[in-house]
C-alpha cells in the first residue's frame, strides 16, 4: 500500500514508455521490504515521500522544493547540491533531499561490480534513486541528508575509487566518447585527454574559479556521440587532415546489396535497394563527392567531415591518418540566453602528451573569461558581446579562412590600425588629387 | 600578495554589506582587491572559505559566497 496517493503521477505510468514513477515506486517497495537488511541512514520511506510531494506540487501546478543550498564536503566548493522541500512536516523522508554529482568513469564504461558497489552505497546512504547520468555526463545520486555527505564522500573516494564532479560555477564535470576503446572513427584518445583535463584542473573542477559553469566534453570525431558542439563551453572534436580512405571493391559491395548500409542499423524493415546516390551522393552537404565510371570519389578539399558517408558506408570508407582534432568554443543550452552551438576556433591540432597546445588555448580563454565575463555569463555569451576577434586576440589565434561561416554575410574581423601600413591617417591633399570632392 | 591584509579587506567588505546582502558572486570579490589578479583573488577566497570563514551557497548552476553563518538560509539549514 502506498504512503501517498498519486493519481496525477499514476497517469503518467499510462503511456507507452518507461515512467520514471514507475520507477520511484519499484524503489520505494524495494525499501519497504528491505529484502537485504540494509541498515538506512536516510528514511526509508524517502521514495515514498518523493512521490508524495511531487503529487502535491501537479496539484498546486508549482514546486515544493527551496532553491539551493549551503551543503557540501569539507575542501570542495561543488558536487553536492542542496535541496530542502518546504513541506518537511508533511514529507520527512525528504526534508533534506541533497543531490550528489559523481564523476562518471570515463567513456561510461563501468563493470557491472563497480556499478553494485556505486548502487550498494547509495541505497545504504542516500535513497536509492539515481539518473545515470546527468546531460553534463555525471552519475547522479538524488537524494541525501547533511550527516551522509561526508560519510558517502568518504566511502565513495575511499572504498570506490571515484571522486565528486562539479557543480556551481566550477569547471564541470568533462565528459568524453568512448573513442578508441572501442570505435574506429576515433580520431584521438578521448579517454586520455578527457582524463589527464580532469586530473590537471582539479581545483576549477571542486572549487568556484569562474563567472559561472564551464563545460569540456571530447568527441572523437565528428559524429559528436556526447554533443560537445552543442553543449560545451569548449569542444575538442577529432578529425582529420588528408584524404577520406576509399576502398572501391567494398564500395561495390554496397552497390551490390553484400554488405547492408549503416553496419545494419536499420535493417529492421525492408527499404528497398541500396542507392548509393540517392542515400549517400545526395546527401553530401557540400557535393563533395561523384560516382565516377564504377569508382567514388570524393573532393576531400570540400569535404566538411559531417560523417554521413563513412556512417552509411563503414566498410568501403574510413577517415583519414593524419588525425588530431578541432577546438570549438561557445555552446551552450538555453537557460540565460538562447541556446548555441560552438564555433569553431582551432581548425586542427594533433593531441600529443603532455597537451601544452591545448592547455594554452584553454587557459587563455580562461583568463579572459574570469577577467571580462559578467555574472552568469557563459563564455559563448561573452564572445557573442565582444566579438570573436578579441577571442582571437587573447588567445594569440591568427584569424583564417575556417572561421568564416559564410564570406561577405557577417565578416566580424576587422583590420586593426597597427595592421594597416600608415595607420587610419592619410594626407587629404594628397587624396584630393585623386578624388574630388 | 599580502594574503592577511586580503583576507581582512574581504571580511571588512562582507561586514559592510551585511545589513542589506549575505551572498556575492565571485566577481564581486576582485572588486575588493582591484589590484590582485584575479587567480591569486579566486585562491584567496577559496582558501578563506576552507579556514571557514566564507561558505559556498550553491543553487546548482551558480555559486555564491558569504560569510559563513549568515543570511536566512544558514540556520535553517545547519538543523541536522
Amino acid at each position: 500500500m502506498a504512503k501517498h496517493a498519486t493519481p496525477l503521477l499514476d497517469q503518467l505510468e499510462s503511456g507507452p514508455w518507461p515512467s520514471f514513477v514507475s520507477d520511484i515506486k519499484q524503489e520505494a517497495a524495494s525499501r519497504a521490504k528491505n529484502v537485504k537488511g540494509v541498515d538506512y541512514q536516510v528514511p526509508a520511506d524517502a521514495c515514498d515521500d518523493v512521490l508524495g510531494i511531487m503529487e502535491l506540487s501537479y496539484v498546486h501546478k508549482r514546486t515544493h522544493w527551496k532553491h539551493g543550498g549551503i551543503v557540501g564536503v569539507f575542501g570542495y566548493g561543488g558536487g553536492v547540491i542542496g535541496r530542502y522541500c518546504d513541506q518537511p512536516e508533511m514529507f520527512p523522508g525528504v526534508a533534506h533531499f541533497h543531490t550528489i554529482r559523481v564523476n562518471q568513469p570515463g567513456g561510461k564504461f563501468y563493470s557491472t561490480a563497480y556499478l553494485n558497489q556505486l548502487c550498494d552505497l547509495w541505497e545504504l546512504r542516500g535513497s536509492g534513486l539515481t539518473n545515470m547520468h546527468g546531460s553534463t555526463g555525471d552519475i547522479v545520486f538524488i537524494g541525501t541528508t547533511t550527516p551522509q555527505l561526508e560519510e558517502f564522500f568518504y566511502e565513495l573516494t575511499h572504498k570506490i575509487g571515484q571522486d565528486l564532479g562539479g557543480s556551481g560555477s566550477n569547471l564541470r564535470t568533462p565528459s568524453d566518447c568512448i573513442g578508441e576503446a572501442r570505435c574506429e572513427y576515433a580520431c584521438y584518445d578521448t579517454q586520455a585527454l578527457c582524463y589527464a583535463m580532469t586530473q590537471d584542473y582539479q581545483d576549477e573542477l571542486h572549487r568556484p574559479a569562474f563567472p559561472y559553469k564551464f563545460k569540456f566534453k571530447f568527441d572523437g570525431c565528428p559524429n559528436c556521440c556526447v554533443a560537445s558542439i552543442a553543449r560545451s563551453d569548449m569542444s575538442f572534436i577529432g578529425t582529420w587532415r588528408d584524404d577520406i580512405r576509399i576502398d572501391q571493391e567494398a564500395v561495390k559491395a554496397y552497390i551490390g546489396g553484400e554488405f547492408k548500409p549503416n553496419a545494419g542499423a536499420h535493417a529492421g524493415r525492408d527499404w528497398g535497394k541500396f542507392d548509393i546516390q540517392k542515400e549517400v551522393i545526395d546527401l553530401c552537404p557540400t557535393k563533395c563527392m561523384w560516382m565516377d565510371g564504377g569508382k567514388l570519389v570524393i573532393d576531400n578539399r570540400e569535404c566538411t567531415r559531417c560523417m554521413h558517408c563513412i556512417n552509411v558506408m563503414p566498410r568501403a570508407l574510413r577517415i583519414g591518418e593524419d588525425k588530431g582534432l578541432s577546438i570549438l568554443v561557445g555552446a551552450k543550452a538555453p537557460i540565460l540566453d538562447g541556446a548555441q552551438m560552438g564555433s569553431l576556433l582551432v581548425p586542427f591540432i594533433k593531441v600529443e602528451e603532455p597537451y601544452d597546445e591545448i592547455k594554452e588555448v584553454i587557459e587563455n580563454i580562461w583568463d579572459w573569461w574570469m577577467e571580462e565575463g559578467k555574472n552568469r555569463e557563459r563564455l559563448g555569451e561573452l564572445i557573442k558581446r565582444q566579438g570573436f576577434q578579441k577571442m582571437l586576440e587573447v588567445t594569440g589565434i591568427d584569424p583564417m579562412p575556417q572561421h568564416v561561416q559564410e564570406p561577405r554575410h557577417n565578416p566580424y574581423i576587422f583590420w586593426r590600425e597597427d595592421e594597416v601600413p600608415g595607420g587610419w591617417q592619410r594626407d587629404i591633399k594628397e587624396f584630393r588629387k585623386y578624388h574630388q570632392r | 600578495m599580502d594574503k592577511e591584509a586580503g583576507k581582512k579587506a574581504i571580511v571588512e567588505f562582507l561586514q559592510k554589506k551585511s545589513k542589506s546582502k549575505s551572498k556575492f558572486y565571485l566577481k564581486d570579490f576582485y572588486e575588493v582587491l582591484p589590484n590582485e589578479k584575479v587567480r591569486d583573488v579566486k585562491n584567496l577566497v577559496n582558501e578563506m572559505v576552507k579556514d571557514e570563514t566564507l561558505e559556498y551557497w550553491s543553487s546548482g548552476s551558480t555559486t555564491l559566497i558569504g560569510l559563513k553563518g549568515t543570511g536566512k538560509q544558514a540556520g535553517a539549514e545547519d538543523e541536522a
